[in-house]
């Protein structure tokens, strides 16, 4: 029966079969995305099913006052500030360390270092790095008593030793000190990323830009930075991601009692200090749609940017 | 047109970058020589090297580093084999999904685990080694982006295509295609993948504290609670460590640079 059809109708026949063949390659991927499934997607949108949910499993929207929360709300502005101060200041750094690298020609021997050292201080996060903040710029780090005992005669027979950075009101396990720990991986990554544009700049257009009776500063703002910023901000907005989700730091540097989201959320996990697990996953959910901004934005820009470089 | 013979410009930032790196490096390891009162000695790092907790804990990791390694190696390594062979169709949607876990921070990925694996139906936090299997699939997915990439551009650069219809011609079957033809050709990309991948575990914190298995994260969190000179001696074992890993990084993929980010935080 089927190789009449088959004789009567061939070209169906193999319409069917390759129709088919497509399908069955998916099969290749499934190990994939089984398990992607299982450890990714299930745990995920369990937690934001969650968040739409009251105590009893009825949907509800009432979880997203979690926002209205004395704690959570100082959280987010911790966390947002935090983020945006060490965006900002990691990249204007970065940007220009890596002008210094690329355009600035700062000597070869500072460049070989600046290089290698980007990599390895971008990577250099996490509790170890809050142990080697501790140990420099602590109540008896290694700077700390260094500046400490730089000390004047004052009148009166008295010494004052005015780089007492603890007598002047630093402290290291605070939002100060954790802007200057995440600073230590913040400006090597702008400086990652940022420089492949800056070694994409033509030198003909400074060139042709000079040849017009343009002065440096001209073509700064007229040529170098309108290229340059899709990649300038698309830079930090990873900076602004990476410093967002960070937890470890902040953990290991002050215990918990900086009231980071992370670290509230945390506290959530281990011991519901929201008196309700849904307001939790709110809490969480929050976090994922900020960082799914950042994402979005930063590829978004970054497709801009390969424009660019490919040119 | 006269030239400067040095930017004094770039100079200040070079100098103030230079400065940000080796201050904070120099003093953790002053730091870290002064535990004996009065004289420098490397007591810290003999204290830390000889203290059972730190050794099982750094064991531990270790372990789950290597595991880790392997079934990400079996997982993606397939995957995209198979993706560039029969499945270009499928390659965006696997993009996205592979870099789901830069927009799921981790301590939200491990609060999603803990609500799904705690209870029925699947339960896998009553056991160490059920909490195991929990935490090492959690940490595929943490290095599951550096782990895919390395692998996805090591395949861009082989032609999948020709190498398997050569393969199958002279009579090979799939597993001695991927383990005799594709895997000999992406050594240095598997090795880079590796790399990465075990170097997230190790300084992992966050499953290892929350999933409350003795890893490596936690036991310096705890240290650092109570310890003083012996955290800094750590510290620099830990730099060493990232230092060791992006250097064979770097040796290994000689021309393909690229940002890599080795810890999580």
């Amino acid at each position: 029966m089927a190789e009449i059809v088959a004789k009567i109708n061939p070209t169906k026949a193999v319409n069917r079969s390759e129709a088919l063949a497509p399908l069955w390659n998916w099969v290749g991927v499934l190990p994939f995305f089984i398990f992607i499934f299982v450890f990714l997607i299930l745990p995920s949108t369990n937690l934001f099913v969650g968040a739409f949910q009251d105590r009893n499993g009825n949907f509800t929207l009432a979880n997203v006052s979690v926002i209205l929360d004395p704690y959570v709300l100082k959280s987010y502005s911790i966390s947002l500030q935090i983020s945006v101060i060490t965006s900002v200041l990691g990249g204007v750094m970065g940007f220009f360390v890596a002008y210094a690298i690329t355009i600035g020609k700062a000597p070869a021997w500072m460049r070989t270092i600046l290089m290698s050292f980007s990599g390895l201080a971008a990577n250099f996060g996490g509790v170890p790095l809050a142990f080697a903040f501790i140990a420099t710029l602590g109540h008896t780090g290694f700077l700390t008593a260094i500046l400490r005992n730089i000390c004047f005669p004052a009148a009166g027979g008295s010494q004052t030793c005015p780089f007492d950075i603890y007598q002047a009101g630093f402290n290291l396990y605070s939002v100060t000190g954790l802007t200057l720990a995440y600073l230590y991986f913040q400006f090597p990554l702008m400086v990652l990323t940022i420089t492949p544009a800056l070694v994409g700049l033509k030198r003909e257009w400074q060139e042709a830009s000079e040849n017009l009776g343009g002065s440096s500063a001209q073509y700064w703002w007229n040529v170098a930075l309108p290229i340059l910023w899709p990649s300038i901000l698309g830079s930090a907005i990873l900076l602004f991601a990476s410093a967002f989700g960070a937890y470890a730091t902040a953990q290991a540097l002050t215990g918990g009692s900086i009231y980071l989201v992370t670290i509230l959320i945390g506290q959530q996990i281990r011991g519901d200090v929201l008196n309700n697990p849904n307001e939790g996953y709110a809490l969480a959910l929050g976090m994922v749609v900020i960082m799914a901004v950042c994402i979005v934005g930063y590829s978004i820009l970054q497709r801009r940017t390969v424009r660019w470089l490919k040119s | 047109m006269k030239e400067k013979k040095y930017n004094l410009w770039a100079i200040f930032w070079a100098t103030l970058a230079l400065l940000y790196f080796f201050v904070p490096l120099y003093g953790t390891f002053d730091f870290s020589l002064r535990m004996e009162k009065g004289r420098l000695s490397f007591l810290a790092y003999q204290s830390v090297l000889s203290d059972p907790n730190f050794l099982a804990s750094f064991r531990y990791s270790a372990i789950m580093g290597i595991i880790t390694v392997i079934i990400s190696v079996l997982i993606f390594l397939p995957t995209i084999y198979w993706m560039y062979l029969r499945l270009p169709q499928a390659r965006p949607i696997v993009e996205i999904i592979t870099i789901l876990p830069f927009i799921i921070p981790v301590i939200v990925y491990v609060f999603g685990l803990i609500r799904t694996f705690s209870g029925p139906p699947f339960q896998l936090t009553v056991t160490p080694f059920k909490t195991d299997i929990l935490i090492t699939a959690g940490y595929v997915m943490v290095s599951m982006p550096y782990m895919y990439r390395a692998i996805d551009i090591g395949m861009r650069s082989i032609d999948v295509r020709t190498l398997t219809e050569a393969a199958q011609s002279l009579g090979s079957n799939w597993i001695q295609i991927l383990a005799n033809v594709i895997v000999p050709n992406l050594r240095i990309a598997i090795l880079s993948g590796a790399l990465i991948c075990f170097a997230t575990v190790i300084g992992e914190l966050i499953l290892g504290d929350f999933l409350v298995r003795p890893a490596l994260g936690p036991y310096m969190v705890e240290a650092g609670r109570d310890q003083a000179y012996q955290p800094a001696a750590m510290a620099m074992l830990a730099w060493g460590l990232t230092w060791i890993c992006l250097g064979l990084l770097q040796y290994f993929s000689r021309g393909r640079a690229s940002a890599q980010q080795l810890t999580g935080r």
